[in-house]
């Protein structure tokens, strides 16, 4: 069978930059797969370059056989993927609701909209309490809680998060990645970008650890955490 | 309110020479208007006309820049345009007024598109000033192309015969006119159309998420070039209303009628908060009767010295406005 999503020899400039050097990686359908590396390594880079809003100048990455390369942002999402980006972009003057609204923006039929964020809010009830709230009024946790189900608002069948634990308590991270794991449970394939690796670790399959533009290391998760580089690099023991 | 109450101390503190002096306007205001109310109040009314044809066109400079930042100085021209092929519509081809109305505003919305296509979004990413400079390029262009003898030609044409008959009535010695009605009207059914497209429809939810944050508007699956095209559309749309109902009030055509209306119009934009729709029409509000009441209770060689004063007044006091929001914090 072949992955869900390939990612190939994947090159991305920023002028002169030369970000991604050459990444490759794949997903498998149902899986938790974790991107992890330190600052500056090209995490991001990857995720918006898989979501379209960056071009690469070489490689390519195909997402159930169609190469995203070649397709708009917005086809990208109606495919089936979202993107939870990194420090939340929650859209601040806007409610809650019409921030998950936005994240249904591809789709037409208000009825099974209305069913997703019904869905949403049994995941995160404390966004049903501030629906009429604008978005940037919530709290740091909330507005990551937003993000995620603004992202879900789409149904995608794989869903990119970049960093959701950054700058959140402890006890906040623990409850997002246990959502994160729920969310893997009911058949969406997830993409999570860390650079807290000891927690993505503990619930992905696999994992990729990238170092200035390439890969360096990949394996399933819990080969890596045992990895004497991982170990000493990633999670400072 | 509690709120406003503490902005206005702290404005107060802050410059309380301006303030002193705004005070004394308005105490010397309500001197004159109880010498002559009557008077007074046909200065208000035509204030509040003119103050519609100004919002019309505020709304686009303020929705606009909202959307892309850039203060789109063609705008009074294409107002021009609106005016123009209103002129056309009716004068030679005898269209009547609702007809005109839409040709105008299709013509301009056409013609805004055409310029952001050409002129501003290949600039998207450069520096901010210099899309500025563009823009205010472009203005000189229409103005100066459109005055050329085979095109309108430099000189005054007299809008007439008038898709509207004037007719004016007496009401407790005020004047007022059935062309004042139709340009409030008008107006109002513009305002209240922009308000329900921007804040309850799917369209305006993607223009306010546009507005606020492209790349993540992108990820939401917007497709922000079609967004942008459609503001400028829309605010050239409603500058094509301005400009016709501008013409139909002061019915005398040249291809430098923008410039003032559109100065003045982004003046307004400004003193409402740049970014902020109800801004916009407060802000033409008050600018219209602003002018009015120069005109009349000082001179109207003043008038235009006293709006401009405003603008300096404004950037001085608060930059971002009445309603503007202060910057954001952006990626
Ligand atoms: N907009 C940009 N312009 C120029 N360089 C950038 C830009 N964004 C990221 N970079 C550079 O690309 C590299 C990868 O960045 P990024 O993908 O954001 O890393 P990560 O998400 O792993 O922290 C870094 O060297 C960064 O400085
Ligand atoms: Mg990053």
């Amino acid at each position: 069978m072949t992955a869900m999503l390939e990612v190939k020899n994947l090159h991305v400039f920023y002028g002169a930059i030369h970000a991604l050097q050459g990444v490759d990686f794949e997903l498998n359908e149902g899986e938790i797969v974790t991107l992890i590396g330190a600052n500056g390594a090209g995490k991001s880079t990857t995720l918006k370059t898989i979501s379209g809003l960056l071009r690469p100048r070489q490689g390519s990455i195909a997402f159930r056989g169609v190469d995203l390369t070649r397709v708009s942002a917005t086809r990208i999402v109606s495919l089936g993927i979202s993107q939870v980006p990194e420090g939340r972009k929650i859209f601040a003057p806007l409610t809650v609701r019409e921030n998950l609204e936005l994240g249904a923006y591809t789709r037409k039929d208000a009825r099974e909209i209305q069913e997703s964020m019904e869905r949403v809010f049994a995941s995160f009830p404390r966004l049903k309490e501030r629906i009429n709230q604008p978005g940037g009024t919530l709290s740091g946790g909330e507005q990551q809680m937003l993000a995620m189900g603004r992202g879900l608002m789409s149904k995608p069948q794989l869903l990119l998060l970049d960093e959701p634990s950054m700058g959140l308590s402890p006890l906040l991270v623990e409850e997002i990645f246990r959502i994160i794991v729920d969310i893997n449970a009911h058949g969406t394939s997830i993409l999570l970008v860390e650079q807290n690796a000891a927690m993505a670790l503990s619930i992905a399959n696999r994992a990729y650890v990238l170092e200035t533009g390439t890969v360096a290391l990949h394996g399933p998760a819990a080969e890596l955490l045992e990895k004497p580089q991982v170990k000493t690099a990633y999670l400072g023991r | 309110m509690q709120k406003l109450l503490n902005r206005i101390a702290v404005s107060v503190r802050k410059s309380p020479v301006i303030w002193a002096i705004g005070v004394l306007l308005l105490a010397w205001l309500a001197g004159r208007a109880r010498q002559n109310p009557v008077l007074f109040a046909q200065f208000l009314v035509d204030g509040i006309r003119l103050g519609f044809v100004y919002a019309l066109v505020a709304l686009g400079y303020t929705m606009v820049y909202g959307i892309v930042r850039l203060i789109n100085f063609a705008h009074g021209d294409v107002f021009m345009i609106g005016a123009f092929a209103a002129f056309f519509a009716t004068t030679r081809y005898h269209w009547s007024f609702v007809p005109a109305m839409v040709l105008a505003m299709v013509v301009c919305a056409f013609l805004s598109v055409v310029i952001e296509r050409i002129a501003y979004k290949p600039l998207r990413d450069a520096p901010r000033i210099s899309a500025l400079i563009t823009a205010v390029g472009m203005s000189f262009f229409l103005e100066y192309f459109t005055a050329l003898n085979f095109v309108f030609t430099p000189n005054f044409i007299v809008f007439a015969p008038q898709p509207l008959q004037f007719k004016s009535w007496n009401v407790l010695g005020v004047t007022v006119s059935n062309i004042m009605f139709v340009i409030i009207a008008v107006g109002t059914i513009c305002l209240v159309a922009l308000y329900y497209l921007v804040y309850r429809t799917k369209l305006g939810k993607a223009m306010r998420a546009v507005a606020w944050d492209k790349p993540t508007a992108r990820l939401m699956g917007i497709d922000v070039d079609l967004v942008i095209t459609f503001t400028f559309a829309l605010g050239a749309a409603l500058a094509g209303v301005g400009g016709m109902l501008y013409v139909v009030a002061y019915p005398q055509i040249r291809t430098f009628l923008g410039v003032m209306p559109g100065l003045k119009s982004f003046i307004a934009a400004v003193f409402g908060g740049i970014g902020s729709i109800p801004g916009a029409f407060i802000g033409a509000l008050t600018i219209g009767m602003v002018e009015t009441l120069a005109a009349g209770y000082l001179s109207s060689t003043l008038r235009d010295t006293i709006v401009f004063s405003i603008l300096i007044i404004v950037l001085l006091l608060r930059p971002t406005g009445l309603f503007g929001e202060a910057a954001k914090e952006k990626a």
